[in-house]
């Protein structure tokens, strides 16, 4: 099953040429501990889901590029087709000249509408590429015009052109110092309507991946091409194929078959009693954890700390609440490595961080002006204000 | 004809669609005398018939190789002081362009050079179809904005409409011009309405040399006074410059200069106020220096829309980050470094030291006092070896030292351009949104009613038609409700920062 990537703007496509590249080059990196015939099946069902082939054999991204300026596509094109190993597809991309200037009423009110159909056409060329599509993985951030706001209305469209098929968006977090004046604007206008057409936000905080960068791997001068790549290799370890359940020779068809629609309990319903053990550790809260660990041990890895109800909410079983696939093929030159993807408590502080913000600024009026300019109205802002303070609630009270 | 210059820039740099920052391509012949070739004529001469307005074409659309072409400004220069700022900045975009890119030279040797030439500035330098007037407009606003703008509106019109579709994409109009004078401070005003009719959808940036306090020209205040009315109502961003500022900072390049301090040899091209790469004794003509000043700042304000970078910023971001609100759209610019040591092996405390000297009123191009009054927005273009950590080591060790308004208390805007100025391996710019600029404006009102209460020199403008006491109380009220603005912001300022009640939602 295939993956159709939409990168969007200039985070989404640095990104995104980041992501392919991992991917590639994990599936081509020389295993010692798999066997020939394991690794010819994984390296065959990452190419059913990321790359189409072409004539003369070099690999083509199943993605589609689009920026409202051309200087990054223009980039990210060349870097892939210098690389030798695979490229994008020579009319996959799509841009425009004047770009958004950090303004998601315009990526959302203008540029949505008037460029929806050209969009459309590449992606659904994507899509007839695939023999089967698993869903849509797309790339973009929050604090600018593009990713954001265009980002927003080519989920809405994915939502109601492909609804039986998962959409799921990687969202850049932008450093809480700032990056762009209006993110925090941008940022909850992108949540907001995100919220109503994705399946799936799977998160990633530039002052995370920077901490990881500076503490973690001792880089003196950091650049964006380190914080994207390590933002690459985790998404190709998420992403990369895994054993079916069965655990015979099958990787899993389905590679975003997790279960992400978790609902509370309708009030009414007990939930259930339990005596959480180690309440006073005061863990974030999970809903749901997927633990995905490649390499060597992978069969006798001790996971029983995983499956503490503390973790978890009140209405749930750990049981039901924590996966995990193994894999024995290894992941890149990584003899053992572990991936966890958490829907929990986690991301509550910084977003509620960033709409305390916007609401500050909004209450002073400061910089509406910009956005009712191109249609989106104070209206627009409560109503996601409205929104993202109910997912703020929910999230506390699991 | 954009079709040949495509495909003569086909290949480019080794089949790379961009050159390494500060890449030099191997070259023949001598870039100099290419140069002059281009300007026949010496900027002494330009200046004696620049009482007029030209127009450059949109070099953008001329230097990009790249498949989809990037978007183009329009520079409109008016005025004398206008004419000599966009001169200078003609001459170093070119080098710049020229120095990250040879190839492009060759074609716009062949191609757009000869155009232009026997283009739209032949109009300039043929001086043929200038619009010129013997007696200029003897530093009167009203003569620069009332007659010469209704005179001359169509055909200026038709100037700028030819340049505008000569561009793929127009983004932006530069309008540099002074406040004090007639032409620059009536003329180039009398254009921003003009342009906003015209081209409602392209940003209007204005780079306006305020008249010092030791302003020769009696009547700047009334100049200056009418023309903010303009800028308050018809620019999206208005760039206030003044003479006294790039004085100081000249004078403090030439004390290093002539210092002859041991280690203290300056790279020639590296100096902010020289564009011929060579030390001009200042004093024989300062205002080239000061020039060059001004034509620096606007090339880093286009850096990121015409180089490639980890994080663009264009120049619709410019104005959507640093202006909150529709009339306060003033920004404070400095220019840093003003020039790079010979002997430089660039260790990190160089790399802060340009931060801590952006915030520094030495290289400011106008007198403020940023620290001490309240920041609205702050952007920093950073040009060169700079990566994000950089980038973000300096505004954490800046940040407290600075003011910012309550509901923008982390108010930056970043963008990082791989491509440094010539002669530079790093440089920044940093624009503020500050009520700092208050005190400008505060004294070009005091100056002014001065003036106006003795009735001074009140009839040579009453006497040109449309011109009416009510203008001179209208741009007063106009220039009093911005300074009210700021007034009420920086009353906040020693407020304490709280955070409002949040919306309170059911689950």
């Amino acid at each position: 099953m295939s993956i159709v990537t939409v990168q969007l703007g200039q985070c989404g496509n640095q990104i995104g040429f980041e992501v392919f590249d991992a991917l590639f080059i994990d599936s081509h990196c020389p295993q010692r501990l798999s066997s020939k015939r394991e690794n010819e099946a994984y390296q065959a069902s990452c190419k059913e889901r990321f790359f189409s082939e072409e004539e003369n054999g070099v690999p083509i991204a199943r993605a589609v590029l689009v920026d409202m300026e051309p200087k990054v596509i223009n980039q990210t094109l060349s870097k892939a087709a210098q690389s030798g190993r695979w490229k994008y597809g020579q009319h996959s991309s799509f841009c425009q000249k004047q770009g958004s200037g950090n303004n998601w009423a315009y990526g959302y009110s203008v540029h949505g509408p008037r460029h929806e159909e050209s969009i459309r056409n590449l992606i659904q060329k994507e899509v007839e590429k695939c023999d089967s599509l698993s869903g849509f993985f797309i790339i973009m951030s929050m604090a600018g015009g593009t990713g954001s706001g265009l980002g927003a209305f080519v989920t809405q469209n994915l939502q109601d052109q492909y609804s039986n098929s998962l959409k799921m968006n990687q969202i850049i977090w932008p450093y809480g110092t700032g990056e762009v004046i209006v993110q925090n604007y941008n940022s909850i206008l992108t949540l907001s309507h995100l919220y109503r057409s994705s399946d799936a936000l799977l998160v990633h905080e530039n002052d995370a991946v920077h901490k990881i960068c500076a503490k973690l791997m001792n880089i003196k001068q950091i650049s964006f091409s380190d914080i994207n790549q390590v933002l690459a290799h985790q998404l190709g370890s998420v992403f990369q194929p895994t054993y079916s359940a069965e655990g015979s020779f099958h990787y899993r068809r389905n590679p975003l078959g997790i279960d992400w629609q978790i609902r509370p309990p309708l009030p009414g319903l007990p939930s259930l009693s339990k005596m959480s053990l180690n309440k006073e550790l005061h863990f974030n809260t999970s809903i749901a954890n997927l633990l995905i660990l490649r390499g060597k041990d992978v069969h006798s890895a001790d996971l029983e700390g995983f499956k503490d109800p503390a973790l978890y909410t009140s209405w749930l079983e750990p049981v039901n609440a924590f996966n995990v696939w193994r894999t024995q093929r290894a992941f890149s030159k990584y003899e053992k490595s572990a991936a966890l993807v958490s829907n929990s408590q986690f991301l509550v502080k910084p977003l509620d961080m960033i709409v305390g913000k916007a609401w500050n600024m909004f209450a002073s009026k400061a910089y509406v002006h910009q956005y009712t300019k191109f249609g989106i109205e104070e209206e627009d802002f409560l109503d996601s204000f409205a929104l993202l303070e109910q997912v703020v609630a929910s999230y506390c009270t699991l | 004809m954009v079709t040949v210059r495509r495909s003569a820039l086909a290949q480019p740099c080794d089949g790379k669609l961009f050159p390494e920052p500060g890449e030099v391509l191997s070259y023949g012949s001598d870039l100099r005398q290419r140069r002059d070739l281009r300007s026949p004529r010496p900027l002494g001469e330009l200046r004696s018939c620049a009482r007029g307005i030209q127009r450059r074409r949109g070099f953008l659309s001329a230097l990009s190789g790249q498949r989809c072409s990037m978007t183009q400004s329009v520079i409109v220069q008016v005025g004398q002081c206008g004419n000599q700022i966009g001169c200078c900045f003609w001459d170093l975009a070119l080098r710049e362009h020229a120095a990250v890119n040879q190839a492009v030279l060759i074609d716009m040797e062949e191609g757009v050079v000869n155009e232009i030439l026997q283009g739209p500035l032949r109009d300039v330098f043929d001086s043929k179809q200038l619009i010129t007037d013997i007696s200029g407009s003897g530093n009167n606003w009203a003569v620069g904005h009332k007659v010469f703008g209704s005179r001359y509106q169509e055909e200026i019109l038709e100037k700028l409409r030819k340049s505008a579709e000569h561009c793929d994409c127009l983004q932006c109009f530069f309008v540099i011009h002074s406040m004090g004078g007639g032409t620059g401070s009536g003329l180039g005003t009398y254009l921003l309405k003009v342009l906003e009719d015209e081209f409602p959808e392209v940003y209007r940036f204005v780079t306006s040399v305020y008249p010092s306090g030791e302003d020769d020209v009696i009547t700047s205040p009334y100049n200056s006074i009418l023309a903010m009315k303009e800028l308050n109502e018809h620019a999206d961003c208005v760039l206030p410059i003044d003479n006294q500022s790039l004085f100081d900072i000249i004078s403090k390049i030439d004390l290093v200069v002539n210092s002859g301090k041991l280690g203290t040899t300056i790279k020639p091209k590296s100096l902010v106020t020289s564009s011929a790469g060579t030390f001009k004794k200042w004093q024989e003509k300062p205002f080239d220096a000061m020039n060059n000043i001004v034509a620096n700042l606007l090339l880093s304000l286009t850096s990121s829309a015409r180089f490639e970078g980890s994080l663009n910023m264009d120049l619709n971001e410019i104005s959507m980050n640093l202006v909150p609100f529709p009339q306060l759209h003033y920004l404070v610019s400095s220019l840093t470094p003003l020039y790079t040591l010979a002997d430089v092996n660039v260790p990190p405390r160089r790399l802060d030291q340009m931060f801590s000297d952006a915030f520094s009123k030495d290289h400011q191009l106008i007198r403020a006092d940023p620290k001490h009054s309240l920041y609205l927005a702050c952007a920093l273009m950073v040009r060169g070896n700079v990566q994000i950590s950089d980038l973000r080591r300096n505004i954490e060790r800046l940040k407290p030292s600075l003011r910012f308004v309550s509901w923008n208390q982390e108010g930056w805007k970043t963008s990082l351009c791989s491509v440094p100025p010539v002669g530079h391996s790093h440089s920044l710019l940093a624009l503020a949104n500050n009520t700092c600029v208050k005190p400008t404006f505060v004294e070009l009102r005091e100056r002014f009613l001065r003036l106006y209460k003795k009735k001074a020199h009140l009839h040579h403008y009453l006497q040109i038609e449309g011109m009416e006491e009510s203008c001179f109380t209208e741009a007063e009220s106009s220039l009093s409700a911005l300074i009210r603005e700021y007034n009420q912001l920086d009353a906040t300022k020693s407020r304490p920062v709280e955070d409002l009640p949040r919306l309170s939602v059911a689950v």
